[in-house]
């Protein structure tokens, strides 16, 4: 069967296998039944269990508001699919076109969706991280193991990392009354992904609610007791904390190991794609029966000068794998682009943080309503004189306005009045990257339509 | 029965809070926290929320479809 | 001779009972600009982005010299707007002071607690029908369950209800742009300081002697006049609008009996029927008190600083471009994100309770009650343009169940 002269063959008895039975995974699966595949469908997964949700592992279910095995995600609808769950992909064999298995077994394909997604980085010194207390945040297993320690009553817990994932379980033991230590690594919270000037609202934030924060501080080491328990943790300055729990939030790696020797680009920073998901070989040529989305997926936005973003979002989990499924099952005039606006969220110490765009892009920022002193603000991330990113405190309802001004190229800093424009932040900062990426080419992209089939790319020309 | 709210769609509108207030809370002024598994006994209270919600946000199960697995076998 | 602008022709009382073909005509521009400097906007896409567009105010004192300022009490008065007509922060600072006791995250059962009470004054109302041929659903039904749930929720007696109703009225009325005479103007003007010296005399009590509802409750947080223009604000709102929401679904039941049969065998169909009513005649059809502070360019057109504009909800929720086959009334719609309520910040405040009333209301009329027709068709209307629904609406019974 060839590629594409055989779809309607393909959509009526290929042998569709996807990788990953995650959100993605899943997301896709519904897809391809829903656009009327009704072949062979496998769905593999290194873990036990149907596909589940993972954001509330770090809030709801540390709170105890929800146990992480209730967390199995709704359907859209029935898929009709083979599930091998609890049994790694080992090998993909693109000669003979079939994934190999732990367990041996090997399964054929006609279309390969590959949704590995990322795993929790462990903790750098293999030793120190089998110690009895240490943990990392990634799985259901994961979040259940924690929340068991949590329960039973712990002296104090050190987060290693104030990412995201480390400040959500900072504010999650902070509700339940723990005493919290947070080591970062950079000068603030969130710094990465946010800038300087929000993570200082951050900051306020977790000393606010308690925490012990300590920045420009990393990890040495991790000190168990004689029968294997963490009891100690060393700082690089020098000082030591007792700490019967440590939390390991250093990030995700992309689970792309399966896949060496494959012929694929893929490797540390994901599997590389075009616009509609078809996997790269090695030498840059792509592959027509090969897909990939979510976590594990890097792919050139328009946007933001076709960079090859790698998105490790709920949304663009969701976004990228229906455009995947779609693309796998259709013909080339008829496949999509994924134009995804990058958008994320995060709950930690009851602020509700949202960003739509790639703020790590950004070389200027403006608060554009409220006040970051109140921690109620829609701050706008310029980039080269353009809009290229939001992020709201607390202001959700603003931010798809913020949206469709980057997705249109408006212009920064935004010079109109709005309501809630305060004074004191009017003047564009540096938004205070660890690492800002220095601009590189000229024409900006405008995203257009309101439904994914109307959304195409239209070129505007440069601002001066 | 499962749930999932997309919460980047999400913007605090709270109705589901207000309808289902056993399933649904918001933690601070904003953020909403869910419960992913519910029973029966809330299912009329949580599509009530499902369809109130201003921004269609909450996704609720539309299949009971068991998860078909494929024993291993070895070869 | 010229033809009346469209937002005269949708004023005008002879199109009350269907004003859709005019919203049709009005969506072919999706911006419309009346000769007076007024903007119209009316497709989805576009009324949705201007109500989460911050260059757009709901204080009407930033529009150009001029213009009516709806919702800005005259200086002389010395009243606050109430929190509808302001924006943030004043804004949400008193929205969430006035949400505390009447929602999450601080109250979140404090609805759900009163919907046993609302079931039980459906079933006296419907008890009520027993013995007659023909009722007024509005008299006889719609028009008193929101009244007594607002004054529930807000800790006012219900036995006063006969003293502010015409207060009420109109205070709402006010609402309407063709309100504009100054007869109108004055009667509001009057009609707001009656209500507003019963409602501080209340609240002045509440202070000294907290009881049940929200008032007492916001007593200490709030100023006397700002809790007075809020109390206002919800009095009216709670009486004004959930009537029409009652009524307009009974209507669209009793005009659509294949829905109704269906409704009739699967009482679950409530949940997506009663937001099929909020998209299809929504009880609050435009906002006409928006301003524009900045230049805004919106499909194509520019609305300058300072223009009056009017978001047209109701005619959005007929666009086809967002909703299949738009005229048609279909409870099966999926994915109805409807602008019923409005969206964004100044999303309608008493949404909430106006679904509970609306579930604790629709299926058990429609269980106990056997219709036999219309009796007039269309309804007689209220004069309000803005908050249209039917002033009567007398249909024949033919039987009541337990």
């Amino acid at each position: 069967m060839s590629a594409d002269t055989d779809v309607e063959v393909l959509r009526r008895q290929g042998r569709i296998v996807v990788v990953g039975a995650s959100l993605a995974g899943l997301r896709a699966a519904e897809t391809l039944r829903e656009q009327g595949f009704t072949g062979s469908l496998t769905m593999i997964g290194d873990e036990p269990y149907e596909p589940y949700d993972r954001p509330p592992l770090s809030k709801q279910a540390l709170l105890g508001r929800a146990r992480p095995e209730d967390t199995a995600l709704p359907r859209r609808r029935d898929i009709d699919a083979e599930w091998r769950l609890g049994v790694a992909a080992e090998e993909l064999d693109r000669d003979a076109k079939r994934v190999i298995l732990a367990n041996g077994d090997s399964v054929p394909y006609d279309r390969l969706l590959i949704t590995t997604g990322t795993r929790a980085r462990p903790w750098f010194h293999p030793e120190e991280a089998a110690l009895e207390g240490v943990f990392v945040l990634r799985t259901r297993d994961d979040s259940a193991r924690l929340t068991r320690k949590l329960a039973g009553g712990v002296s104090r817990v050190l987060v290693i990392g104030a990412g995201f994932t480390g400040s959500e379980v900072a504010s999650a033991c902070r509700e339940l009354g723990l005493d919290v230590t947070v080591a970062e690594r950079g000068p603030a919270p969130l710094v990465g992904a946010l800038g300087g000037v929000i993570g200082a609202v951050a900051d306020r934030l977790q000393r606010k609610h308690g925490v012990d924060l300590r920045c420009g501080i990393s990890v040495t080491a991790l000190e168990g007791d004689d029968v294997g328990r963490l009891k100690r943790a060393h700082l690089s300055d020098g000082s030591a904390i007792d700490v019967e729990v440590a939390v390991v939030s250093l990030g995700a790696m992309r689970n792309t190991e399966w896949l060496v020797g494959s012929g694929l680009a893929a490797g540390p920073r994901g599997i590389a794609c075009d616009a509609g998901c078809r996997v790269f070989d090695v030498n840059g040529i792509v592959t027509d029966d090969i897909y990939a989305a979510g976590d594990v997926a890097r792919s050139p936005h328009p946007l933001f000068d076709y960079q090859f973003l790698a998105l490790e979002h709920w949304g663009n989990a969701v976004e990228q794998s229906k455009i995947a499924a779609h693309n796998m099952i259709c013909a080339g005039p008829e496949r999509r682009p994924h134009l995804w606006l990058p958008m994320f969220w995060s709950t930690q110490f009851g602020v509700n943080i949202k960003s739509v765009g790639v703020p790590s892009l950004g070389d200027q920022l403006g608060v554009a309503q409220g006040a970051l002193a109140e921690e109620r603000f829609v701050a706008v991330y310029g980039y080269r004189g353009r809009c290229i990113a939001a992020v709201s405190f607390d202001g959700a309802k603003w931010l798809g306005f913020y949206e469709e001004q980057i997705a249109s190229g408006a212009p920064f800093p935004l010079e109109y009045r709005t309501v809630d424009r305060r004074t004191e932040m009017l003047q564009p900062v540096d938004p205070a990257f660890p690492d800002p990426h220095l601009p590189t080419h000229g024409a900006t992209v405008t995203l257009t339509g309101h439904s994914p089939t109307e959304r195409r790319v239209e070129f505007v020309p440069a601002h001066a | 029965m499962r749930l999932v709210v997309d919460l980047n769609r999400c913007q605090g509108f709270a109705q589901c809070v207000f309808l289902a207030p056993d399933v649904f809370s918001l933690h601070g002024e904003e953020a909403l926290l869910f419960s992913p598994r519910f029973d029966e006994e809330h299912r009329d209270r949580v599509e009530k929320a499902a369809a109130a919600c201003p921004v269609q946000a909450i996704l609720v199960d539309y299949s009971d479809e068991p998860t078909k697995r494929v024993e291993s076998h070895v070869g | 001779m010229t033809p009346d602008p469209i937002s005269a022709q949708i004023i005008d009382y002879a199109n009350r009972a269907d004003p859709y073909p005019l919203y049709a005509e009005l969506r072919k521009t999706p911006v419309i600009r009346e000769d007076d400097g007024t903007y119209l906007v009316s497709t989805y896409h576009e009324v949705r982005s201007l109500a989460n567009d911050p260059r757009l105010s709901n204080d009407t004192s930033n529009r150009l010299p001029g213009y009516a300022r709806t919702g800005q009490p005259a200086e002389e008065t010395g009243l606050p707007p109430s929190f509808i007509f302001t924006d943030p922060p004043v804004h949400d600072r008193l929205r969430d002071t006035i949400n505390r006791p009447f929602g999450p995250p601080h109250s979140p059962r404090f609805l759900d607690d009163l919907r046993g009470e609302l079931a039980t004054v459906v079933s006296g109302l419907l008890d009520a029908f027993k013995g007659k041929d023909q009722v007024d659903i509005v008299e006889d039904f719609s028009y008193p369950l929101p009244v007594t749930a607002i004054c529930r929720v807000l800790g006012v007696p219900r036995e006063d209800e006969p003293r502010f109703h015409g207060w009420a009225d109109a205070l709402a009325s006010s609402l309407d742009p063709s309100s504009g005479g100054d007869n109108h103007q004055e009667e509001a003007q009057r009609a707001r300081q009656e209500l507003g010296a019963y409602l501080a005399d209340l609240i002045e009590t509440k202070r000294r002697h907290p009881g049940p509802g929200i008032l007492s409750a916001l007593a200490p947080d709030m100023t006397p006049a700002d809790l007075e223009a809020t109390a206002v604000l919800l009095l009216v709102a709670g009486h004004e609008t959930t009537v029409n929401a009652i009524t307009n679904t009974t209507l669209t039941l009793l005009r659509h009996p294949d829905v109704l049969e269906r409704f009739r065998n699967e009482p679950q169909l409530a949940v997506p029927l009663i937001e099929e009513v909020l998209r299809y005649e929504p009880p609050v059809q435009f906002i006409p008190f928006t301003t524009a502070l900045a230049d805004i360019d919106v499909a194509g057109t520019t609305i300058p600083k300072g223009s009056p504009v009017w978001l047209m909800l109701a005619a959005a929720n007929r666009d086809p471009a967002r909703f299949h086959d738009p005229d048609r009334f279909d409870p099966d719609r999926k994915d109805n994100e409807h602008l019923g309520f409005y969206t964004g910040i100044h999303y309608c405040f008493g949404a909430p309770l106006a679904r509970m009333e609306l579930h604790a209301a629709v299926p058990e009329l429609f269980r106990r009650v056997k219709f036999s027709g219309l009796l007039e068709d269309p309804p007689p209307y209220r004069a309000n343009a803005v908050l249209r629904g039917p002033r009567h609406l007398p249909v024949a019974i033919d039987g009541l169940t337990a």
